[in-house]
């Protein structure tokens, strides 16, 4: 049963399990220093598909195929899936879970898709309203370049600042085998406005969310960010990661030996010519369930806050001069349950 | 966060690299100076080949619009104007790929919504604007010959 701690904060007493998970990545993030620990890798971003939002889908239909699997479960043993991308009405997710049959909710967190769907599909079992829930989103470059910027073969250049969609996918179902990794608490994030409109910087318009989330948990819990071995943002990039160790730093939160992101581990930065480092609901996902995962449940990591986020970015309201909203949802992962 | 939005703002920036202009504007300068030469030595081979000048200037602009929706069409175009930027952009090249690239992108949602509709939607606003404004210029050409 789940424990208010404050106002955003659960302590989820019986401590859900990860008992499966899963990870696929494209092309470029197959040529980057995670490779080894995603469970499938496309060589094609296509994956065969006639066009990228079917590709997306198809990576959400492989990673839930995968993560079933490695569970030895079937679709039937699922009670809900929490799940959404990055695409307009969620249609990569849609499409994609459209012939397994689960009971669904589509969820829409940008970003902070990953952490959103873990938190409600934990709540969920912590209070044992499902006996297996899976959480699960992706996101495709191409599929995301054509929505949110400029044609694929278009000749522009990024800015400096600029963060690469991620092509991947995660999912993980959570339930009660009492084995690690676990779920011990969460926290959801409140909307964040700082003011920013470049839509090349999302990195900035998402630190000041992640900031108070995480503040807020801390706060919470009375912990320090020293008692995790991890506090792992989901793609704030190079330049929101800076952000967020300077706004924490002001409000005498030091995170800077313990702090990485998903978007600065998922790509060679220099080499693979990405800007500010990785975006997109699938950096944050598959980093988390490719690689997170495994160090926890080898005992490499003991606890770790995996805090995805997520900057609410609309082209059509940008253009018409709103500022870009920013969300980060935070989720206590341990090797230990409570 | 006790931090007012300017303040952030100011702290953003400080955060945030810069274009590196001294890299990016040499750059453009020698990748677009090496399309107008090839330009010219389009004009020069027509002219040498028996073309009036006009023709042979028209027939530059054909081909150059040719070449750059090719090397669109072979997915190379993006990446000269990478290092490129405004060399690829400003030429008429960069009108050319403005156009295809589009074309090749929403051909998915089909030849009339898709290709057809959002072929113009990055070079749409240069020929609304460039109409208006060469509108504006006959205008002001007129009144001075007026007097």
């Amino acid at each position: 049963m789940s424990q208010k701690i404050n106002r955003s904060t659960l302590k989820l007493s019986s401590s859900p399990s990860l008992i499966s998970y899963a990870a696929v990545a494209g092309k470029k993030e197959s040529e980057g220093p995670l490779a080894s620990y995603f469970d499938i890798l496309y060589q094609d971003n296509g994956i065969g598909q006639e066009t990228w939002e079917k590709a997306e889908s198809m990576m959400q239909k492989d990673v839930s195929a995968k993560a079933l699997d490695k569970g030895n479960l079937s679709a039937g043993d699922i009670d809900f899936v929490f799940a959404g991308d990055l695409l307009n009405q969620c249609v990569g997710t849609h499409y994609g879970l459209r012939e397994l049959g689960i009971p669904f909710l589509g969820l829409y967190g940008a970003c902070s898709t990953m952490a959103e769907s873990l938190c409600l599909a934990s709540i969920f079992t912590d209070n044992g309203l499902a006996e297996k829930a899976m959480a699960m989103t992706s996101s495709h470059f191409c599929a995301s370049e054509r929505q949110f910027r400029f044609p694929l073969e278009y000749g522009g250049q990024r800015t400096p600042t600029a963060q690469w969609t991620v092509t991947g996918a995660g999912c993980t179902i959570v339930g009660h085998s009492g084995t690690p990794p676990y779920v011990k608490g969460v926290s959801i994030g409140k909307i964040t406005d700082f003011g920013i409109t470049d839509i090349n910087n999302m990195g900035a318009a998402m630190a000041p969310a992640a900031a108070d989330t995480l503040k807020t948990f801390l706060n919470a819990t009375g912990t320090a960010p020293t008692d995790y071995d991890l506090i792992l943002t989901g793609d704030l990039g190079k330049v929101g990661s800076e952000l967020l160790c300077e706004l924490l730093e002001k409000e005498n939160i030091e995170i800077r030996s313990v702090h990485n992101d998903c978007g600065l581990l998922i790509y060679d930065l220099k080499s693979q010519d990405v800007h500010a480092g990785g975006s997109g609901c699938g950096c944050g996902a598959s980093v988390l369930c490719g690689y997170v995962l495994d160090k926890i449940k080898q005992g490499v990591y003991h606890d770790v806050l995996f805090m995805a986020t997520g900057a609410l970015m609309s082209p059509l309201t940008v253009q018409q001069g709103e500022t870009i909203p920013g969300i980060a949802h935070l989720v206590h992962l341990s090797d230990t349950p409570w | 966060m006790k931090m007012t939005q300017q303040d952030y703002q100011h702290m953003s920036d400080l955060a945030s690299p810069k274009t590196k202009s001294y890299q990016t504007i040499p750059m453009a300068f020698l990748i677009g100076g090496l399309i107008c030469t090839i330009g010219q030595a389009l004009t020069n081979l027509y002219t040498h080949l028996g073309l009036s000048e006009k023709d042979a200037a028209l027939t530059t602009s054909i081909s150059l619009i040719f070449l750059s929706a090719l090397l669109t069409g072979l997915k190379v175009y993006d990446n000269i104007a990478k290092y490129a930027g405004a060399g690829t952009l400003v030429p008429i090249t960069g009108f050319a790929n403005a156009v295809v690239s589009p074309a090749l992108e929403f051909k998915s949602e089909g030849y009339v919504l898709g290709l057809g509709a959002k072929m113009f939607i990055i070079a749409g606003p240069v020929i609304v604007y460039g109409t208006l404004a060469s509108v504006l210029y006959g205008l002001i050409l007129f009144l001075f010959k007026l007097y």
